[in-house]
């Protein structure tokens, strides 16, 4: 194919991944298909339980996909980690270690020798709004700046794709609305691959350009939205709420589904 | 913490003239009981006569005292290396860890007072066997302090170190080492406590005159001085205290994050 368009940057592929728990095999995620292009920002959102996270960690490596395979740039990467900067819900900074060498974990644990590590790590914390907090320690920072200390320490691996699992999800709603902003302002400058698992319809409807909605477990892609609207965007126009509105109904179909689900399948 | 702690004002004051003010009280209560009730010195000698006769004596206890520390010196630093050693061996590999557990479980339960004279009677009256009871009662809550705080180690840490593409060696350099370090301190507190009245009851079982607190205490029982063996005693436990203390300042020095975590968060 001479003309073939360019593979997507990320591609999984009909994942599927089951539990054995006490009861039985308990299917988590099932058929789940998504992609992204460079630069692009995507989210997923779902009920809870599933299997958001379980997807994330398929790709990040720390766990195996019964089926299905997962794709950069058009190759399959099989079940090595390494392609993937992971960022959890909880902040997860070491409390022994200063902000600065928190940043530069992943860059350590890679070989990187400490000096050029720390260089790197520094030049991203004006950006990350870190700057004077590198000799802190986690527990003297706010929530915010913790999560975005751990964002820095996420992003500054230059993987090729930043998974974000709830990053924001315990934070305060006001800072959470800031960080928002400051979020799709520090994505636009740096154009990083996205995948972001949230909870938050306005949040994933303001950062992405492209939503999943995964339905009750076993999850599997239920519905995609293309979010088409320019940047930077407003939660009071017309547009955004519409496609606002049309995440919340399938949403809100998808919840009621887990609701009556019986937790084992089959 | 509660022997350090402490906050500034009244009820700090109250706090730390609480110590003080136990001690003065059974002081007093011994002295008047030894005064009105006129019994010998050689049963019970009075607060006042322990410490004049100790401050007399103040040569040989120093010297005895200098013996029975390097003693547990010696042996605490080896048991610190060697439990650190297998706590580590114990976390790598499970097998090691199955096999050894209930041999360090059934370690404690050997009877000291039994133990110490066998071993003078296999090694002498020199330095070994104290140094190998020191070893054999302060290993074990130096091991559990360090297995403890390896699995108090959050997965999701684990985790983020994998993703990371962290091999096992660096998950627990960088992740399970530090995090276990507070409780390592834990167990060597309550090690360092039990290290020297180790190496006193192995000096008691057997050592040459004058070299130790234990064999000083024998010493003066047989030439019926209470007093004096009251006065070591009483040395004993400062040395006991002062090395107990010593760990909240190594703490301090060596995992400063740790406070600085528990004041904030
Ligand atoms: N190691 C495991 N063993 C057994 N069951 C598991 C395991 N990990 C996850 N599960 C189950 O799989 C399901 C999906 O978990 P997952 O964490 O992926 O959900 P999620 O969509 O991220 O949920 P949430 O929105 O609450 O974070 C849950 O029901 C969970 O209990
Ligand atoms: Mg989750």
């Amino acid at each position: 194919m001479a003309n073939a368009p360019d593979p997507p940057k990320i591609e999984a592929r009909d994942l599927h991944k089951s539990y054995w728990t006490a009861d039985g095999p308990l299917a988590v995620v099932r058929a789940v298909s998504l992609t992204a292009a460079t630069g692009e920002f995507v989210s997923i959102i779902g009920p809870s339980g599933c299997g958001k996270s379980t997807v994330f960690n398929i790709l990040a490596g720390l766990e195996t996909a019964d089926a299905g395979s997962v794709l950069l740039d058009g190759e399959p990467i099989g079940a090595r980690a390494g392609a993937f900067g992971y960022m959890p819900q909880k902040d997860l900074l070491f409390p022994w270690r200063r902000i600065l060498e928190n940043t530069m974990l992943g860059l350590e644990v890679r070989g990187v020798p400490r000096r050029e590590a720390r260089a790197r790590a520094q030049q991203l914390f004006e950006a990350f709004g870190l700057t004077g907090f590198e000799r802190a320690y986690p527990s003297e920072l706010s929530g915010g700046m913790r999560q975005r200390a751990a964002l820095l320490r996420t992003v500054v691996q230059e993987r090729d794709v930043v998974l974000l699992d709830e990053p924001l999800g315990a934070l305060d709603s006001l800072t959470r609305t800031q960080m928002q902003e400051w979020l799709e302002e520090v994505w636009r400058r740096f154009r990083w691959t996205v995948l972001l698992i949230t909870h938050d319809i306005r949040e994933a409807v303001y950062l992405s350009d492209r939503v999943y909605v995964l339905g009750a477990r076993p999850g599997s892609v239920q519905t995609t939205v293309e979010v088409d609207l320019p940047r930077p965007r407003t939660a009071n126009d017309p547009a955004f709420l519409a496609v606002e509105r049309e995440l919340t109904e399938a949403l809100r179909v998808e919840t009621r589904k887990a609701e009556r689900d019986p937790a084992v399948w089959p | 913490m509660i022997i350090l702690g402490g906050r500034a004002g009244v009820g700090g004051a109250v706090r730390w003239a609480a110590l003080p003010i136990a001690i003065a009280a059974l002081y007093g209560t011994w002295e008047l009981y030894v005064w009105l009730s006129g019994i010998e010195p050689q049963v019970l000698p009075s607060p006042s006569r322990v410490i004049r006769e100790g401050w007399e004596f103040r040569s040989d206890l120093a010297k005895g005292a200098g013996f029975t520390l390097r003693e547990t010196a010696i042996g605490f630093a080896l048991s610190v290396g060697a439990a650190t050693l297998l706590a580590v061996m114990m976390d790598f590999s499970g097998v090691i860890r199955r096999a050894l557990y209930p041999l360090l479980v059934g370690s404690q339960t050997l009877p000291l007072i039994v133990l110490a004279p066998l071993l003078i009677v296999w090694f002498g009256f020199g330095l070994t066997p104290k140094v190998l009871l020191v070893v054999l009662v302060t290993f074990f809550p130096i091991v559990v302090g360090w297995i403890d705080g390896f699995a108090a180690t959050e997965n999701e840490a684990s985790n983020l170190l994998r993703s990371m593409g962290a091999s096992r060696w660096q998950v627990f350099r960088y992740l399970r080492f530090p995090n276990a370090l507070p409780r390592f301190f834990s167990g060597l507190r309550i090690a360092i406590t039990y290290s020297v009245v180790a190496a006193v009851v192995a000096e008691w079982a057997g050592a040459r005159l004058g070299e130790g607190l234990g064999v000083l205490m024998i010493q003066y029982e047989h030439s019926f001085r209470t007093d004096l063996v009251l006065a070591a005693v009483f040395v004993t436990a400062a040395v006991s205290i002062a090395l107990f203390l010593s760990t909240y300042g190594m703490e301090r020095l060596l995992i400063p994050w740790y406070f600085r975590t528990r004041r904030h968060g």
